[in-house]
């Protein structure tokens, strides 16, 4: 692909973790749940129904927004994108289009190179989920296009109607390593949040890809460097990120050659076959839908203040590059150490706990934090406190008692000759009396290994 | 004015009769015609009317109710099994 | 008790003074609904086991509670309530075959507040399938005749609603008014239409038509009755996010007020007496406003200049809503397959979609949306010269049965004095103004947003002096 540079866009889809849905009371934490229990009128779409808005969604997606440097609009509205599905009970999906919540924010990633770039994001914007299509027999790698056996779908709405959160990204990814990057800290931000657990293997949050290559410039290049290609493949309905990177990659492949080869490329929607790990056509330019936005006029429009946004961005917590940055310079950690400690806030927040209280003890934040990645400490079973109790001991035996040990080694030996004669004789058991007179009269709780190690240092 | 009713049907998921095809493609660009009526005014200046009572901000706590039961929820499906809603034909995302 | 002259003021006052039972005054309905209703075609279901249970139930209540009329306005009253409202265990089709045979498991939240308010449901009434029609033709279970004449239609979308209390077999109806659908059925039917505020009453619970065009009324005997029914229905909806929090008034009370019609500004809006109005019905309009004069009110020729534009904002917007509120009947959860919408349903269906689809959304719904708006303001400005405007209801007499149906243009006319009203949310109420031969006319008094309680004292001082709901249907 030297002559070709990628571009990608993203669209990344999270479920919110409210307790109740969009626009419905219906309890949203669907997953496990026995189906079409947690279902109501909005929600099924029966006649008659009509949604009103969770606020809790709208401050959550508001927040989304504002990690992610977006403006907050003053005037946004819901809209329905209308399109026919057996996953959308009412035809339509409650979404936004002409209005949406958040616009024009931004990202930094790291590519593969290790350098960094600014993602646009042009949009972030609330909608609903759709209900979830079972295949019969329980096969989850539900697939298209639909072979005969597979006609038969059965559908559970616990779903349905559950918040999510669009977020748009402008085509600014130039590889694949950005886009992971990308994604990596999006579900960190969320995680930040408390908005979402984002957890993808369970749907939660979810990947769909715009790609297209572009001709490298050089003089003679007619397309000027800002220009996109004229199409651009959509990789969508692949439930696994592991299945998207894959995707991506293959579609690198495939569209290299078709353009080398002198072919034109298309606009067109892919999925992905696990099974023969190709790409495959879902549907062309043609049979694109015509999604008929319009205002729902079942929504009166969310009008937002200055102060009503402000007071949202105060209860936005550190997030964590800026929490990175502070680790570093605050405690002098190594890269390696934050990357580690700020990956989640809980850890984080246990960690400067832990540092407070270290600091009357004279426990360095570097010891701590040593003690932590080494330790693999349950910080749900261990309190900051006992953690530092714990560095505390650890250190002080390290550092009293190792001349006492010594003493007492020499002083076994000097009385033991024998002992210590059998045992360079080739009596290995010999050693053993040895540990035992040392730990007999050792105060403290100690490892016979080390006590063992300490005299074989002493008889060679 | 010449309207592709097939695509509008496909849009609107609404399977025609041909004769169905023939009355609407009759029909309908007659009454668009007559709302062409609306191009005498002129209309730059003016904000359009979404809805027609001042209100904004219209939401609610984040709050549990119980929801129906499976029973209710699935009562007038016309296909189901083991309480889930089927479908036999699927269309194309 | 005689239920061909009994309004629900009497017939509160009757099961107060036990005069007769709820069980009594319902089961006279039934038998009435018996013998005259396969001729008339009003209800679609007729619930008489259901309607003499809770009528037994009301009698008990009433038995041992002296203070149950208090708490329960309309205790005992036989309602029908029209098949778009959602009525939990009780089968609710819209008119249509598409869930002709669909059961809630809900209540509409307005079914729950009159069910709270202590009515026996008869049964459901007929209607133009899913609301779209002015005549009642367009049901798919079969077109509802008017009782003044068994030849011609009663006026729609709520046709069975209004024919159903015009041949007294229920007390009072509910409806719905998305651009005529209260209002013109009373006219035709010599009854009192209430096509109420936007957001008045909770649209929840009830089979959307255009979501931002669909008001909740009801249709009475008198002006009283009409009154009393709002009192219940009225107010905000933690269901429906366009009801504000606005006050409901007693509007019962407010009746009985000395206040005259003395100083009353009456606009009569010249876009609204034109070329092709049947000159009978717009004498009587002016005969009744010539009445008011004498009462004491004053008329001012006012103009709303954007009327001629208001049916094809009228049928841009609601044909769009429509085919979106109708794309969740896909036969999965409920209901048929879509092949079986009628005719109406699919011409509007077609319609909509049509004007919200790529490259026409700005040229037609954009484009009628801001037409809405100028509208809307018409009547703003006319409402600070004016308290309220006199408008004939339709600008025909109730018409022969098949005459229009030929004719879609022709039959959307039909609702160019109504359906302004809703593109401007406000509220108008049908009142009876006379007749030409043996058919009714009705005339709209239309005031600003959230003017009801105006709009019942009104009605309520001419009603007083002309008395038209005693005359009654020969059937």
């Amino acid at each position: 692909m030297s002559n070709y540079e990628l571009i990608i866009g993203l669209e990344v889809h999270v479920e919110l973790s409210t307790k109740s849905k969009m626009f419905c009371r219906c309890d949203a934490d669907y997953f496990g749940k026995k189906p079409n229990t947690q279902t109501c009128p909005v929600c099924l779409g029966l006649p008659g129904a009509l949604p009103y808005i969770n606020e809790q969604a709208i401050k959550d997606c508001i927040k989304i927004g504002l990690a992610l440097n977006c403006e907050i609009s003053k005037d946004s509205r819901f809209e329905r994108k209308n399109y026919f599905y057996p996953d959308l009970p009412k035809g339509y999906q409650i979404s936004q289009y002409r209005w949406p919540l958040c616009i024009k924010g931004w990202i930094e990633v790291v590519g593969k190179n290790g350098a960094t770039s600014k993602i646009r994001i042009n949009r972030v914007h609330q909608e609903e989920d759709t209900a979830k299509l079972v295949h019969q027999l329980g096969i989850s790698n539900f697939k298209f296009p639909i072979s005969n056996e597979q006609k038969l779908t059965l559908i559970d709405f616990n779903r349905s109607g559950v918040p999510l959160v669009e977020i748009v990204s402008e085509p600014d990814f130039r590889d694949v390593e950005e886009v992971r990057d990308y994604a990596k800290k999006l579900q960190q931000i969320f995680r930040y949040l408390g908005v979402s657990n984002a957890d993808m293997e369970r749907g939660d949050m979810r990947l769909e890809a715009n790609i297209s290559l572009r001709e490298i410039q050089n003089s003679k290049s007619e397309i000027r460097n800002d220009e996109l290609p004229n199409y651009r493949v959509e990789l969508k309905n692949i439930n696994s990120f592991r299945f998207m990177i894959a995707a991506i990659e293959f579609e690198i492949k495939r569209q290299t050659e078709e353009l080398e080869s002198g072919r034109i490329l298309k606009q067109e929607t892919r999925g992905w076959d696990e099974n023969s790990k190709k790409t495959y056509l879902q549907r062309s330019k043609e049979e694109a839908h015509d999604y008929r936005y319009f205002p729902d006029p079942d929504l009166p429009p969310i009008l937002l203040e200055e102060f009503q946004i402000s007071n949202i961005k105060s209860q936005i917590p550190e997030l964590p590059e800026k929490k990175l940055e502070r680790f570093k310079s605050e405690y002098k950690l190594s890269s390696y150490d934050v990357e580690i400690i700020t990956r989640e806030r809980e850890m984080a927040d246990y960690y400067e706990e832990g540092v407070k209280i270290g600091k009357e003890f004279e426990v360095t934040p570097k010891q701590i934090v040593d003690y932590i990645i080494n330790k693999k400490v349950n910080i749900d079973e261990v309190l900051p406190a006992k953690l530092v109790q714990a560095i505390k001991s650890a250190l002080q035996v390290v550092a009293i008692d190792m001349g006492e040990l010594e003493r007492i080694i020499n002083q076994v030996i000097e009385e033991n000759q024998k002992a210590v004669g059998d045992y360079k004789a080739g009596k290995e058991a010999a050693i053993m009396f040895l540990v035992g007179q040392v730990m007999r009269r050792f105060k403290e709780k100690t490892d016979a290994k080390i006590v063992k190690e300490k005299i074989e240092e002493q008889i060679r | 004015m010449k309207i592709d009713i097939k695509h509008v049907a496909k849009l609107a998921n609404l399977p025609l009769t041909p004769e169905e095809e023939e009355k609407y493609g009759k029909e309908l660009p007659k009454i668009l015609d007559y709302f062409n009526k609306l191009n005498e005014l002129d209309t730059q200046n003016v904000e359009p009317t979404f809805s027609v009572i001042d209100l904004s901000n219209v939401m609610r706590n984040d709050e549990v109710l119980p929801s129906l039961s499976q029973d209710e929820a699935l009562k007038n499906a016309p296909k189901k099994e083991n309480g889930l809603i089927k479908v036999e034909t699927i269309f194309k995302k | 008790m005689d239920i061909n002259n009994i309004t629900i003021k009497n017939a509160l006052e009757g099961l107060k003074n036990k005069d007769f039972s709820s069980e009594e005054l319902t089961s006279k309905y039934l038998e009435r609904i018996k013998k005259i209703d396969k001729e008339l075609n009003a209800f679609i279901t007729v619930d008489e086991e259901g309607a003499l249970n809770q009528a037994k139930k009301v009698d008990e209540l009433i038995q041992s509670d002296e203070d149950i009329f208090e708490e329960k306005k309309l205790i005992g009253i036989p309602f029908g309530f029209k098949d778009l409202y959602s009525t939990k265990d009780l089968k609710t089709t819209a008119g249509s075959k598409i869930i002709d045979n669909y059961i809630p498991p809900y209540d509409a939240t307005a079914t729950k507040k009159l069910k709270d308010a202590g009515v026996v449901i008869i049964g459901k009434t007929n209607e133009d399938a899913w609301g779209h029609g002015s005549s009642g033709e367009n049901s798919d279970l079969g077109p509802t005749r008017n009782p003044y004449d068994l030849t011609r239609v009663p006026g729609g979308s709520s046709s069975g609603s209004a024919a159903a209390v015009a041949a007294n077999e229920c007390l009072a109806a509910t409806g719905t008014d998305t651009g005529s659908s209260v209002r013109l059925p009373a006219a035709f039917c010599n009854l009192v239409g209430l096509k109420p505020t936007y957001g008045r009453v909770s649209r929840y619970g009830i089979i959307s038509m255009a979501s931002s065009f669909d008001t909740i009324g009801h249709i009475t005997k008198t002006v009283y009755d009409n009154a009393k029914i709002l009192e219940v229905t009225a107010g905000r909806d933690e269901f429906d996010s366009t009801t504000p929090d606005i006050p409901v008034p007693c509007y019962t009370t407010a009746l009985n007020e000395n206040q005259g019609i003395k100083g009353l500004r009456i606009g009569i809006s010249k876009e609204y007496y034109i070329e092709g109005v049947d000159k009978d019905v717009e004498s009587l309009t002016l005969k009744a406003v010539k009445h008011f004069e004498s009462m004491g009110a004053v008329v001012k020729n006012v103009s709303l200049p954007h009327t001629g534009y208001a049916m094809s904002c009228y049928y841009i917007l609601v044909p769009a809503e429509i085919s979106s509120n109708l794309a969740r009947f896909d036969g999965i959860r409920f209901g048929k397959t879509r092949d079986q919408f009628g005719n109406e349903a699919k011409r509007r269906i077609m319609l909509g979609t049509y004007v919200l689809s790529s490259g026409y959304y700005d040229a037609y719904y954009e484009k009628a949306a801001k037409v809405r708006t100028l509208i809307k303001q018409d009547f703003e400005n006319v409402f600070k010269e004016v308290d309220v405007l006199i408008v004939p209801s339709s600008p025909t007499l109730p018409f022969k049965i098949g005459e229009k149906t030929d004719d879609p243009l022709q039959m959307y006319l039909s609702d160019i004095f109504m359906c302004p009203i809703n593109i401007a949310g406000i509220p108008s109420l049908n009142v009876p103004c006379g007749f030409v031969e043996s058919l009714p006319v009705g005339m709209q008094i239309i005031g600003p947003q959230f003017s009801e309680e105006l709009l019942y004292k009104v009605a309520y001082k001419y009603e007083q002096e002309t008395e038209y709901y005693k005359i009654q249907p020969k059937i």
